[in-house]
């Protein structure tokens, strides 16, 4: 369907209004010349309500996230990236190969449409870099003071290879757990870009697809139980997640938990815990001792998990609960997340 | 990380700890109370109670702000943002601390209050400056430690001549605290203190002199890492076999007797001593904290808003109160761990990760403490 508009968009210097979530002429030109030029392919193309596509092999995946973050660009990404990355990362923590995706909008009037364009461009790039399509997508404006910019909602589809069973209900004692990378990145990276800290910092976003990662793991490690990426909450809060499904306890060595310096610093600077903060592209893996080194090279092997480590054991305790041996021979629980993660008074 | 990793090494820690198990004089026991909640922090944090003979008791002092702050306090900034429509500006862990009819000012910006979580004083002052049609009132809270930027801010809003800025100010004084410790008719028997470093890079070692000497106590002011926590320990537990009272001080890198003088001149500038205060858990304690001065009473928000003082009672159920003043430990409140958690604190030393009940909860609640017959369930 090609229609001829009066004037192109105005990427450079024009703004989100309510004509735009109308349903009219202004909003399928926005979509035509933003996100269909951004995420092209052969069902978006087709303009219909819905995508109506082949059958998929293995059994079906689907994950849903909904990315609401401020700042919208970040030193390592931005909104639009980081909801192909979520959204990929849950499906592929799954063991599913991540194949669709459909993507919701909701705009704030006054929203400069060039970032809107950034956001949609390394939206379309970060899902190329996957190989998965967006299929199908929707678009709402809301006033201005209604909303923060823009929200993003991503729904992916993908399948299950037959004979890949991963849930987080399989950690058994005796097993290892271990984490693709440093903690605390991308918790970290934003909250140094907030106004109200500023402080300068060289933290970067972990932001990425961690889709090649867990296909490796599966591929290579027999013994593996489960996936799943630490987002919020951060490893505490997703470790205290998978105890409690698999009704075990987990034992870590504090000094063999992967925090990079900067972060570690940032967060003593201001009353924080790296093991609470979120990550956006890394993993945890459980498998059996047997299969550690194993598990463990191939996490090296690939450049997302060239910092990857062993950090403690999944152990028998009917309170379900997360102990870290200290450096100092001391044990402490490392426990939910409770409420916001707010820094100290002094 | 550089001046950090040097004060949490683990071959140190446990060479300390076994330089204090030869000190240690099995036939008695070492009461000693960690007076600030940093300290707390960092004995569950790096689980230093494991490391230190069974002899040595730390026992949880008042030294958290957010612990100490009474309801009918809270009540008043949550006034301020509901009623008076003020930009409360406040430090990030006074957000939770329960109020009363089960409000807190979390639940006041749910309601559409207007509560912002600062890092800085200056933040405040230029939160003012962005909104001069609105009042703007920093919560001022904190020991001797935060006390400087806030008698900063004060400065700089009557320099520029603010019209929308306000203090709502709480600050509290660690020494009348600890006279009033240890003078309360049931007081628990110490034997010595840690008292907080942060305190006294401001003020000095010396204030703690008179009371120490009085009580014939000794005090160490130490650090918050955990091997200045360790060496205390060592300093205290050699003060007490040999009887010595008074200060000394392990946290030689920045603590002097005298304190900072720029900070205590600010601070003597714009704000005057009440002549009584409540604390949570302690009642009303004399000359124990701050007020405004009158020559910055037009920045003073008690005055600006004429806020009434109503003292609230705590929860029957709570023990914060005995737990402040040393009496009891968390783990002997019957609410601790069922009704009371991080995501549902009904007393305030579970608010505050410095709080010790909080402390507790989240590091050691699998520890049995020599009062608990069990693991607390409920995690």
């Amino acid at each position: 369907m090609k229609m001829a508009y009066q004037r192109k968009l105005d990427l450079q210097n024009g703004k989100i209004d309510l004509t735009h979530g109308s349903g009219g002429r202004a909003m399928v030109q926005l979509i035509h010349e933003l996100f269909a030029d951004a995420f092209g392919n052969e069902w978006l193309a087709q303009g219909n309500d819905q995508a109506i596509l082949p059958p998929t092999q293995g059994r079906l995946a689907i994950a849903t996230d909904s990315h609401v973050i401020s700042p919208l660009f970040f030193p390592g990404g931005n909104i639009g990236s980081l909801a192909v990355h979520g959204t990929v990362n849950d499906l592929a923590m799954g063991g599913a190969i991540p194949q669709y995706l459909s993507v919701g909008f909701i705009l704030e009037e006054g929203l400069p449409l060039s970032q809107l364009a950034e956001i949609v461009r390394s939206m379309g790039e970060a899902a190329k870099a996957v190989g998965i399509a967006i299929v199908t997508g929707d678009t709402k404006v809301v006033e201005k003071g209604k909303g923060d910019g823009i929200f993003i909602s991503t729904t992916g589809v993908g399948y299950v290879p037959d004979g890949v069973n991963l849930s987080g209900d399989q950690a058994q004692v005796g097993d290892v757990i271990l984490v693709s990378g440093t903690m605390g990145d991308h918790g970290m990276a934003i909250m140094s870009q907030r106004q109200n800290l500023g402080f300068e910092s060289n933290i970067c976003s972990d932001s990425a697809s961690l889709h090649e990662l867990s296909a490796a793991l599966v591929k290579h490690v027999p013994s593996l139980r489960l996936m799943r990426d630490p987002t919020r909450g951060g490893l505490a809060t997703t470790l205290n997640e998978i105890a409690h499904q698999s009704a075990v306890g987990m034992s870590l060595s504090e000094s063999a938990i992967p925090v990079n310096p900067s972060v570690r610093a940032a967060c003593e600077l201001l009353g924080l815990d790296p093991l609470y903060m979120a990550n956006e592209g890394k993993l945890i893996a459980i498998c059996s001792a047997e299969d550690a080194d194993i598990a463990l090279n191939t996490l090296q092997s690939h450049p997302l998990g060239k910092n990857a480590a062993v950090i403690g054991t999944v152990v028998e305790d009917p309170h379900q609960f997360v102990r870290v041996s200290t450096d100092f021979g001391g044990e402490r629980l490392l426990d939910w997340l409770s409420g916001d993660m707010l820094p100290r008074i002094c | 990380m550089k001046y950090v990793d040097e004060f949490r090494r683990g071959d140190v820690a446990r060479g300390i700890a076994k330089h204090i198990a030869g000190l240690v004089d099995p036939a008695r026991e070492y009461r000693l109370m960690e007076f600030c909640g940093g300290h707390t922090h960092a004995i569950a944090r790096y689980g230093l109670t494991g490391l230190l003979p069974s002899n040595i008791r730390l026992i949880h002092g008042p030294g958290c702000p957010v612990c100490v702050l009474p309801i009918g306090r809270i009540d008043s900034a949550i006034e301020l943002v509901l009623q008076h429509q003020v930009i409360l500006c406040t430090y990030g862990d006074t957000l939770r601390v329960p109020a009363s009819n089960r409000m807190s000012l979390y639940k006041a910006r749910a309601e559409g209050g207007d509560v912002r979580v600062i890092y800085s004083t200056s933040d405040a002052l230029r939160i003012a400056r962005e909104n001069p049609d609105r009042q703007v009132v920093f919560f001022g809270i904190g020991f001797e430690t935060t006390t400087p930027p806030t008698a900063m801010a004060l400065k700089t809003a009557k320099t520029e001549g603010q019209k929308n800025f306000s203090v709502f100010c709480n600050h509290v004084l660690t020494p009348p605290a600890m006279q009033h410790l240890l003078s309360a008719g049931d007081a628990v028997e110490l034997d010595g203190f840690i008292g907080p470093s942060h305190v006294s890079t401001v003020i000095g070692s010396d204030p703690y002199q008179a009371v120490a000497k009085q009580y014939r106590k000794p005090v160490v002011i130490a650090g918050f890492e955990p091997l200045d926590v360790l060496q205390a320990t060592a300093m205290l537990v050699e003060d007490i076999n040999h009887g010595r009272d008074g200060v000394s001080t392990q946290f030689t890198r920045a603590v002097t007797p005298e304190g900072n003088q720029k900070a205590r001149s600010v601070v003597m500038e714009t704000m005057m001593l009440r002549d009584t205060f409540e604390w949570r858990g302690l009642g009303q304690v004399p000359h124990s904290a701050l007020a405004i001065h009158p020559d910055y009473a037009d920045f003073d928000a008690e005055q600006r808003f004429a806020l009434p003082y109503r003292h609230v009672p705590d929860h029957k159920a709570c023990e914060c109160g005995a737990i402040l003043r040393g009496q009891k430990q968390p783990s002997d409140c019957k609410v601790f761990g069922i009704v009371c958690t991080p995501d549902n604190p009904l007393g305030s030393c579970m608010v505050s990760s410095e709080g010790a009940c909080a402390a507790h909860y989240h590091y050691g609640r699998f520890v049995k403490s020599p009062t608990q017959t069990s693991v607390e369930e409920g995690a």
